[in-house]
């Protein structure tokens, strides 16, 4: 299903893609005027249905004028500008970003960042044996899901999904600060002693794998993990009046996990807990 | 929003420290005891909007716990988002955020001992290693190593904050391992500071014009600063209304000092004519730039002229309400201000009708907690808001959403107090010291290997060789640090570099804040970039990755090549280069942008690992 918005019309801004002229209704960024010409850049910390917090710095392009680069993600086009995606400065620097990220954090359940490694000859190794890494062991404490933090690159999705731009509970925030910043909930407790009420909408974010199904993390913890053996099957949540749209993932006949369409456009990919994580009974065969 | 909040209860002391901020709980929703009658209704709760704009009073409220318990505990912290309805997962990044703040148990007294630039040169590392053999375990002094204090004129320097009611600090400056434990163990009984003349080597010279009163009045006298000059500005600005201060500030050229180099008209005139209201001033009083004080100087010994020039900077650009962003770690700076400011509402200078000429006006002086990037001035912005103070992307700009989202114009301390005798002696006058390109008189942080360190005051165009003439330069010069930390090193031979924004640029390097940092060959260079790295480590927000990661990769490439030398330095060098690059160009904010500027500049300037 696509979603179709029903606004105003919007005015057109023209301006200058990689010497080409290109026309964008006002208020899209320049990643979208980007996607809109066919053209590739990398995004991490961006989501669909999130206002990007510009930080992982993967997406930036060359704007005339500026003195540093901009995110592509999050700078809105206007009229006039010169853009260049694909400069040598713009990927100078995507490649050194895209070094420190996987020295410092597993990469290794974030889609597209071996090709990217590939496609800007990145080399994570570089720094040296004794580079700072963090080092986290995964945060266990509940049957529903797991917060490997080693593998979280700070992109604040899960903050903002759980706070004002989805979920309103504020369960998660960011603590420390530099490289000891951390994505935690109050007092760094377990997750069962906080705010969360298990909604599962920031795993449903999370671009890295660092918040994932217990399921999920258990069956990659046993090797027995397999996309390629997963189907998808859309269907509707029954547990109530809302009518969510539930994406089951099942591998050997078994639901592994449940997401949610993000271009719905009454849920935008959010469920509640019974949605995300209820779905025991529907296998419960005795 | 759906809050919750855990089982931990304050103790009675935290939640008076609390209840003294923010006055007594009104409701049980709000933390107070369900048993006390009326006033302790579960039935309703001080919620949306009203709540909501409280939430800049988080901060407040962990400087108030912290500075009477030392550390903020859960309790402590889950009551204070109570009583302020901010989500405790939130307050907990905000409190962690903070090098002043602990959410661990530690000692009631604090002691800060700076390591930085000049306290180094002046031998900080005897000084902590010394201080905390002394001050052990045991002692009930917790011993924090820490960036610079703001008092580099007299280096080494250690601040003392002992927690309770009231709250005590001492600092001791210059200081040896016994006077700082002398000053841990009982600050309340510390010897009072050296007047803050004694940072300004020209006290009392005729010719000085933003320093003329530093030495000269009695901070604490308001009449003693009207019989010095003070408020014929204002009644000036008042006379030429808010468009003509605008124009005397543009047609005086005066820009920035606070680093950017912006001119203040044009920020002061996109502030006034925006139609969004309310308005607001921001002065930028953090200063925690390495080699920096002068604000502080400014601050302690001419009070009053803060005072003065934020509200006619306010007057210009229609804000009633000013905020004055001052240093965590400038206690005597902040009792005068404090001082000055009450004097002022008391006298009719700040208030409901300022001077009888039916303007509004009021300050509200706002602590920092120990956090280098909150002089950002984005970050500022989130630090008064109650969020953790992490620099906002830009587009929009302050001027057109700033604080609370509203028109802000945001100016340094300096930057302000320039206004007084641009609007005194008119702007043709004051636009004719200095040189075309750079206006007007600068001041200067002078440290390290001087004979007379502290803040001087010339006129642009003087060189660095001129003015490090003043300050007595020491024999056997090796660098000179000039802008601070963001800023660059210049080499011995180059001391003929005008001090002007254009002068500084065609050299290749920086006016910055108006730091110059001498060295001599005493001090070990590599030492110097390890800690200049250290510090903009210690200080990334963290938000971006360039500058997270960045600053680590570059610390770690330093600390491999600190003996090194020529070819055995050379994959490393290029890797600081290639990290330096992406920094400057994909980071969000100036910290990351210039991290990378000092080591840079030693490298190619000083040939530092040749
Ligand atoms: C990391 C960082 C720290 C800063 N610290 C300060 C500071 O301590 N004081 C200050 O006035 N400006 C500081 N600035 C500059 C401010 O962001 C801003 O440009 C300045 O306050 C504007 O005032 P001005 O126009 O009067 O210079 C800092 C900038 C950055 C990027
Ligand atoms: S846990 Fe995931 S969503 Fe949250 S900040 Fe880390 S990478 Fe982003
Ligand atoms: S996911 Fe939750 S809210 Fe949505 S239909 Fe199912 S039970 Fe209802
Ligand atoms: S450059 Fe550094 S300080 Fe600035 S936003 Fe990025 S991480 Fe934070
Ligand atoms: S995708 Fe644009 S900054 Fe992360
Ligand atoms: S006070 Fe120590 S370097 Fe400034």
């Amino acid at each position: 299903m696509t979603a179709i918005p029903l606004g105003v019309p919007r005015r057109l801004v023209e301006f200058t893609l990689d010497g080409q002229e290109v026309r964008v209704p006002e208020g899209s960024t320049i990643l979208d005027a980007c996607r809109a010409a066919g053209k590739e850049v990398p995004t991490l910390c961006q989501g669909d249905t999130l206002t990007p917090k510009n930080a992982c710095r993967v997406c930036v392009v060359e704007l005339e004028g500026a003195r540093t680069l901009v995110p592509a993600c999050s700078r809105k086009a206007e009229a006039g500008m010169e853009v260049r995606t694909d400069t040598e400065r713009a990927r100078h620097s995507r490649k050194v970003v895209i070094e420190l990220l996987a020295s410092s954090v597993d990469l290794s359940t974030t889609p597209e960042v071996a090709g990217w490694i590939k496609e800007y000859e990145a080399k994570p190794d570089r720094f040296g044996p004794g580079a700072a890494r963090l080092d986290e062991e995964p945060k266990i404490d509940n049957g529903l899901y797991v917060r490997d933090y080693d593998k979280c690159i700070l992109c604040y999705k899960c903050v903002d999904a759980c706070g004002d731009q989805w979920q309103n509970t504020f369960a998660i925030s960011v603590s420390g600060r530099g490289f000891d910043a951390r994505i935690a909930v109050e007092h760094d407790a377990p997750l069962t002693d906080s705010a969360c009420v298990y909604c599962g909408n920031c795993i449903e974010v999370c671009p890295t794998g660092a918040l994932s199904f217990r399921s999920e993390f258990d069956m990659r913890a046993a090797g027995t993990w397999d996309e390629s053996a997963q189907t998808e099957t859309t269907t509707v949540c029954a547990y109530c009046g809302v009518g969510c749209n539930l994406t089951l993932h099942v591998q050997d006949n078994e639901i592994v996990k449940v997401t949610s369409p993000h271009d719905n456009p009454v849920t935008h990919g959010n469920l509640c807990i019974k949605g995300r994580f209820g779905y025991q009974h529907v296998q419960n065969r005795d | 929003m759906d809050l919750h909040f855990g089982d931990s209860k304050p103790t009675d002391e935290e939640r008076a420290a609390i209840d003294g901020l923010l006055g007594p709980p009104e409701s049980s929703w709000e933390g107070a005891a369900r048993d006390e009658t009326g006033a302790a209704d579960l039935r309703w709760a001080r919620g949306g909007r009203e709540a909501r704009e409280r939430r800049d009073l988080l901060l407040p409220g962990l400087h108030a716990v912290n500075d009477r318990i030392g550390w903020i505990s859960e309790g402590a912290l889950d009551y204070l988002c109570r009583r302020l309805t901010v989500p405790p997962a939130e307050a907990y990044g905000v409190a962690t955020f903070y090098a002043m703040f602990s959410v661990k148990p530690r000692p009631a007294t604090v002691l800060h001992v700076c390591t930085d630039l000049a306290c180094a040169a002046a031998g900080a590392a005897e000084l902590c290693a010394g201080v905390e053999a002394r001050l052990g375990p045991g002692s009930g002094v917790g011993v924090e190593r820490g960036p610079c204090l703001g008092l580099c004129e007299r280096a080494p320097a250690v601040l003392a904050v002992r927690a309770g009611d009231p709250v005590r600090t001492a600092v001791s400056a210059p200081t040896t391992v016994a006077r700082a434990a002398e000053t841990a163990s009982a600050p309340g009984s510390a010897p009072e500071e050296p007047p803050p003349a004694f940072a300004v080597p020209q006290a009392g010279d005729p010719s000085l014009v933003l320093l003329s009163r530093v030495g000269v009045v009695d901070p604490a006298s308001l009449d003693d600063y009207r019989a010095h000059g003070g408020y014929a500005a204002l009644r000036r600005a008042f006379a030429l209304g808010p468009a003509g201060v605008i124009r005397e500030v543009t047609d005086a050229g005066l820009v920035g000092r606070g680093g950017a180099a912006f001119p203040t008209g044009r920020k002061w005139q996109a502030t006034a004519s925006q139609p969004d209201r309310p308005h607001y001033l921001v002065c930028n009083a953090d200063e925690s730039e390495p080699g920096t004080f002068k604000d502080r100087v400014v601050m302690e010994g001419d009070p009053y002229a803060l005072v003065e020039a934020m509200t006619i900077a306010a007057y210009a650009v229609g804000a009633h309400k000013g905020y004055l962003y001052l240093r965590g770690e400038y206690p005597r700076a902040l009792r005068r201000m404090e001082h000055a400011i009450g004097q002022a509402r008391a006298r009719g200078l700040l208030g409901e009708d300022v001077l009888g000429q039916g303007y509004a006006f009021d300050i509200e002086i706002r602590r920092g907690a120990g956090a280098y990037i909150c002089g950002e001035e984005t970050a500022l912005f989130n630090s008064i808001e109650g969020y953790r103070g992490e620099p906002r992307s830009k587009p929009p700009f302050p001027v057109e959403k700033g604080l609370f989202g509203k028109p802000t114009a945001e100016n340094n301390v300096e930057t302000l107090v320039n206004v007084l005798p641009i609007l005194t002696r008119g702007a043709e006058a004051y636009a004719a010291i200095g040189t075309p390109g750079s206006t007007g008189p600068k001041l200067y942080c002078v440290s390290g290997s001087v004979d007379r360190p502290g803040i001087y005051e010339l006129p642009f165009g003087a060189t660095l060789g001129e003015l490090l003439e003043s300050a007595g330069v020491r024999e056997g010069l090796r660098a000179v640090l000039l802008g601070g930390a963001a800023g660059g090193f210049v080499r011995p031979d180059e001391l003929d570099i005008p001090l002007t924004f254009e002068g500084t640029r065609a050299a290749g390097t920086t006016l910055g804040s108006g730091v110059v940092m001498a060295f001599d060959d005493t001090v070990p260079l590599p030492r110097l970039l390890l800690r200049i790295a250290e510090f903009f480590r210690d200080e990334s927000c963290g938000q971006c990755v360039p500058c997270r990661v960045g600053t680590v990769r570059q610390e770690e490439a330093l600390h491999r090549i600190a003996e090194r030398r020529g070819a055995a330095a050379a994959d490393d060098v290029a890797l600081l280069r290639e990290v330096g690059r992406a920094m400057r160009d994909a980071s969000i904010c100036g910290l990351g942008q210039t991290a990378w500027n000092a080591v840079e500049s030693a490298i190619d300037r000083l040939g530092a690992y040749e």
